[in-house]
C-alpha cells in the first residue's frame, strides 16, 4: 500500500502545474469563448507538446501512461487551473479508438500529437445517462453503412476533425447488444451541426444525422458489440471527470480560505468567526472524501467489470454530491462577490455544477450502485 | 499509488484469521454480534487470550511486552478482529496510559505498572473530564496538594467510562494555580480503593450505567505515583490524546455495523418484500456505504503515512468527524430498520447472562440502545466541533 505518486507522475504533476499557471488563465479562456473555439489553440498545442495527451494512453497505444492514476494526475491539475479543454473527449473517443486496435493507430497517433481533434457522439436527446439507449441506426448498404438519427450535447463536436459515433445495427432501443461504433470525419455529408456555448465554457453541438455513409473501414471493433467498450471508456472518463472536479474543488477551497483570511467585517477577518471556520472544515473533510473516492476508482479500473462499475457509481455519486456542497458553500462564504461573473469562483462554480450533468448525476449513480447489487 | 497490501501484510492477516478462528470463543463473538453487553470477565477473558499470543498491546514496543506493530498492522488487526466479532480491547490501560508511561514514566513505574496492564492485574480508567472541564480540559479543578510523601487530592471527575470495574485511575489534577491553566496540571496515578474515593454511576440514554462520577475527598496518593514532572501533565495528556486518536475513524466498527444493518434489512419485510429491496431504504444504505468506502481509503491514507513515520496531525480530526458521523448514520438506519420492535426498552434483556424472553426478533433488541449509546461518538475524544476548530486553525490557517 502506497499513496505517494511515482517519480514520473510527480514530475508530470509538477510540470503541468507550472505550465498551466501561465497558460490557462481567465484571459485565454475568454479569448477561446470569443473565438467560439473548443479550446485555446496555444494551450492545446502546449499540452500536446508536454506529452499530456500521451499520458492518457499506454505505450502499446502510442502513449506513455494510460493507468487510472495517470488520468488522475492530469485531470486534477487541469481542474485546479480551471482550464477548459476537450481532453475528456480524448479519454472517451480516443479510448474507444485505442480499444478498437491497430486499424486506427494512425488516427490515434495524430490525436496524441494534438493535430486532430476528436469528439464523442454517443448520448441522444432521449437517452439521458442510459448507456445502452441508442436510437440512431446504421444499416448496411453494400460495403457501406447508412446512418440516421440524432446525437445530443456532443462536446466539441462542431470543432472536431473526427467523431466516434454510436449507432444501432441490431436489437431494440435499450438493448446492450447491437450497438456499433464508427469513426467518421466531422465534416461528412449527412451531418448537420447546431453549435452552442456551454454553461461551463467550451462548446457543444446537437447533431442531426441524415443518410451519413460510413465505409466498413470506419467500424470500430465488432459490429453490434460496442457496449462493453463504451462502458469501459466511460469508466475511464468518469475517473478523469471526477479527478478534474477534485482539482476544481481544491481551487475553490483555496480561493475561499484566502478570502476568509483577508475579508474583514465587524473589525476582523471573517475567518475568525467560528460559524465560517466549521463550514470551511466540513468543506475540507468532504474534499478529502472526494479525493479518496477518486483514488478508489483510479485504482480499480482494471478489476472485474462488477467491481469496476460499483466503484464508478460510488465515486461519481460521492463526487457529484460533494461538488455541489463545495460550490454552494464557497459561494455562500464569499457573499456577494461570489455571485459575480468576473470573479474566478464563478467559473469554478459553473464547472463543478456541470460535472454532475456528464456521465450520470449523483441520483442516477446512487440508483445504479444499488442496481449493481452493491447493497444487497 | 498502490492500493494493495504487501504479501507480508496479507500473510499477517491470514495468521490473524486463523488465530481468531481457533481462539476467539464463540460465546464472546455471539454476544458482540447480538449486541449483548459484555461483562468485566468477558473483556478480561479476551485480553488474556490475546496476551497469551503477545498481541494484546499492538501499539507497544516489544521491549515492553507489546507486539510492536506499525500503523498498517494495527489497522489489519482492527479490521480482522471487528469482522470476527471480537470484543474491543479496553483502551484505558493499553492504548492510553501505557504509551504515556513508556514515554514519560520512571523506570520503576514502567516496571511496576506495564506488566500489570498486560496481565490484567489492574483495570484502569481515565480521570480527565470534570463537570466544569469537558472540551476545555485545561480548566480542571481537582486539586492535589503535596504533604510530605503524599498528595492530598480533592475534587470530582466525571464521564469515567467503566470506572465501576476499575482498580486504578489516571488523573489530571491541578498542582498549581500560577500561570496559564495548562501550566499547573499534573498526571497522577490513583488507587481506586483509597479511602475518600466514591464512585457513583450515571445512567445514560440507553439505560446503562456505562459511565460514572468519581469523587475525591482528601484522598492520599503516594508521591511516587506522579508521572513525569509536577505541572507538566498537560504535555502528557496531549500525548495520550494523540494515541487515543489512532483508529479514531472506527472503520472496522462501521463495516461490522453496515453488515449487521444489511442482514436486518434482508430479514425485515416491508410491503411484502425484504426491506433491502425497498428502493428508498436501499438508497439510504447505499449513500452511507459509498461514504464509508471513501472514508476507509482516507483512513488508509493516514495509516500508511503514519506507518512511514509521519505523525498524524489534524488528519485524525477529519477522520474523527467523518468516521463518527458515518457510524451514527448506520446506527440510525439500523434503528429504523427494525421498525416497531425498536420500541421495547431492552435494557434488562441486554444484560449479560439475562434469561429474560426477548420481545420481537433478537436482532431488534440492541438497535435502540446502540443508537442512543453511540451519540457519544461525536461528543467524546474532543467533540466534533472541537475537531472542526482544530482543522480550521491548523490545516486551513484561519
Amino acid at each position: 500500500m502506497n499513496f505517494d505518486l511515482t517519480e514520473e507522475r510527480q514530475m508530470l504533476q509538477d510540470g503541468l502545474r507550472r505550465y498551466l499557471v501561465q497558460a490557462a488563465n481567465p484571459q485565454s479562456r475568454a479569448a477561446a469563448v470569443e473565438a467560439e473555439a473548443a479550446v485555446d489553440p496555444e494551450l492545446w498545442g502546449g499540452l500536446a507538446e508536454m506529452g499530456v495527451i500521451g499520458a492518457l494512453f499506454t505505450e502499446e497505444q502510442g502513449g506513455f501512461g494510460g493507468a487510472g492514476f495517470d488520468l488522475a494526475v492530469v485531470f486534477e491539475e487541469l481542474g485546479r487551473a480551471g482550464a477548459v479543454t476537450p481532453l475528456l473527449e480524448v479519454v472517451l473517443a480516443g479510448g474507444l479508438l485505442a480499444q478498437a486496435g491497430d486499424a486506427h493507430a494512425d488516427l490515434l497517433g495524430e490525436v496524441i500529437a494534438g493535430t486532430r481533434a476528436l469528439a464523442y457522439a454517443h448520448g441522444e436527446p432521449a437517452s439521458r445517462y442510459d448507456l445502452s439507449r441508442v436510437e440512431t441506426t446504421a444499416r448496411r448498404e453494400g460495403d457501406d453503412y447508412v446512418i440516421d438519427g440524432r446525437k445530443a450535447v456532443v462536446v466539441g463536436g462542431a470543432q472536431a476533425d473526427m467523431l466516434v459515433l454510436s449507432a444501432r445495427t441490431s436489437g431494440e432501443r435499450d438493448d446492450a447488444g447491437g450497438i456499433s461504433l464508427f469513426a467518421v470525419p466531422a465534416d461528412s455529408a449527412g451531418l448537420q451541426w447546431r453549435d452552442y456555448p456551454l454553461a461551463d465554457g467550451g462548446r457543444a453541438a446537437e447533431l442531426v444525422i441524415d443518410g451519413l455513409r460510413a465505409g466498413s473501414g470506419s467500424l470500430l471493433g465488432a459490429e453490434g458489440g460496442a457496449h462493453d467498450a463504451i462502458e469501459y471508456a466511460q469508466a475511464r472518463g468518469t475517473a478523469a471527470l471526477c479527478a478534474e472536479a477534485l482539482g476544481l474543488m481544491e481551487a475553490a477551497r483555496a480561493l475561499t480560505a484566502d478570502y476568509l483570511r483577508t475579508r474583514k467585517q465587524f473589525g476582523q477577518p471573517i475567518g475568525k468567526f467560528q460559524a465560517l471556520q466549521h463550514r470551511m472544515a466540513d468543506m475540507l473533510i468532504e474534499i478529502e472524501q472526494a479525493r479518496s473516492a477518486v483514488i478508489n476508482l483510479c485504482g480499480r479500473l482494471q478489476l472485474s467489470r462488477r467491481e469496476r462499475e460499483i466503484n464508478v457509481s460510488a465515486t461519481k455519486q460521492l463526487v457529484g454530491r460533494v461538488a455541489r456542497h463545495v460550490t454552494e458553500e464557497a459561494i455562500q462564504m464569499h457573499g456577494g462577490i461570489g455571485m459575480t461573473e468576473e470573479y474566478e469562483l464563478a467559473h469554478l462554480a459553473r464547472r463543478l455544477t456541470m460535472t454532475d450533468h456528464r456521465l450520470g448525476d449523483s441520483t442516477y449513480h446512487l440508483g445504479r450502485f444499488v442496481a449493481l447489487g452493491a447493497v444487497a | 499509488m498502490n492500493l494493495d497490501f504487501t504479501p507480508e501484510q496479507e500473510a499477517f492477516r491470514a495468521e490473524l484469521r486463523a488465530f481468531l478462528e481457533q481462539n476467539l470463543p464463540e460465546r464472546l463473538s455471539d454476544k458482540v454480534r447480538s449486541g449483548q453487553r459484555l461483562a468485566k470477565e468477558d473483556y478480561e477473558e479476551w485480553h488474556a487470550i490475546l496476551n497469551g499470543r503477545g498481541w494484546l498491546a499492538g501499539n507497544w514496543p516489544k521491549g515492553h511486552g507489546g507486539a510492536g506493530w506499525d500503523a498498517v498492522e494495527r489497522h489489519i488487526f482492527e479490521e480482522e478482529t471487528t469482522a470476527a466479532g471480537a470484543p474491543r480491547i479496553v483502551p484505558f490501560g493499553l492504548a492510553m496510559l501505557g504509551p504515556v508511561l513508556q514515554k514519560f514514566g520512571s523506570k520503576e513505574q514502567q516496571e511496576h505498572w506495564l506488566p500489570r496492564i498486560l496481565d490484567g492485574t489492574d483495570w484502569w480508567c481515565q480521570g480527565y473530564s470534570e463537570p466544569g472541564a469537558g472540551s476545555d480540559l485545561a480548566s480542571v479543578k481537582t486539586t492535589a496538594v503535596r504533604e510530605g510523601d503524599h498528595y492530598i487530592v480533592n475534587g470530582q471527575k466525571t464521564w469515567t467510562t467503566l470506572g465501576q470495574y476499575a482498580d486504578m485511575i489516571f488523573c489530571l489534577v491541578r498542582t498549581s494555580k500560577e500561570g496559564k491553566p495548562q501550566e499547573g496540571i499534573s498526571f497522577l496515578l490513583i488507587d481506586m480503593t483509597s479511602p475518600g474515593i466514591e464512585v457513583r454511576p450515571i445512567v445514560l440514554l440507553d439505560g446503562e450505567p456505562e459511565v460514572n462520577e468519581v469523587f475525591f475527598d482528601n484522598v492520599k496518593v503516594p508521591v511516587e505515583n506522579l508521572v513525569g514532572e509536577e505541572n507538566k501533565g498537560w504535555t502528557y495528556a496531549k500525548y495520550l490524546l494523540t494515541h487515543e486518536r489512532t483508529n479514531i475513524a472506527g472503520v472496522g466498527f462501521a463495516n461490522a455495523g453496515l453488515e449487521n444493518l444489511k442482514r436486518i434489512a434482508r430479514l425485515e419485510q416491508s410491503r411484502g418484500r425484504p426491506l433491502i429491496e425497498d428502493p428508498l431504504f436501499a438508497a439510504r444504505i447505499a449513500e452511507v456505504e459509498i461514504a464509508l468506502m471513501a472514508m476507509a481509503t482516507t483512513n488508509l491514507r493516514v495509516v500508511s503515512a503514519a506507518a512511514a513515520g509521519q505523525a498524524p496531525g489534524a488528519e485524525s480530526s477529519m477522520l474523527k468527524v467523518k468516521g463518527t458521523v458515518i457510524r451514527q448514520e448506520i446506527n440510525a438506519l439500523t434503528r429504523e430498520a427494525v421498525g416497531p420492535y425498536a420500541m421495547p426498552f431492552a435494557h434488562e434483556t441486554l444484560e449479560a447472562g439475562s434469561n429474560a424472553e426477548p420481545v420481537g426478533p433478537d436482532y431488534a433488541l440492541p438497535a435502540t440502545a446502540q443508537y442512543f449509546n453511540n451519540r457519544k461518538l461525536s461528543i467524546y475524544g474532543g467533540s466534533n466541533e472541537v475537531q472542526r476548530t482544530i482543522i480550521a486553525k491548523t490545516i486551513l490557517e484561519l
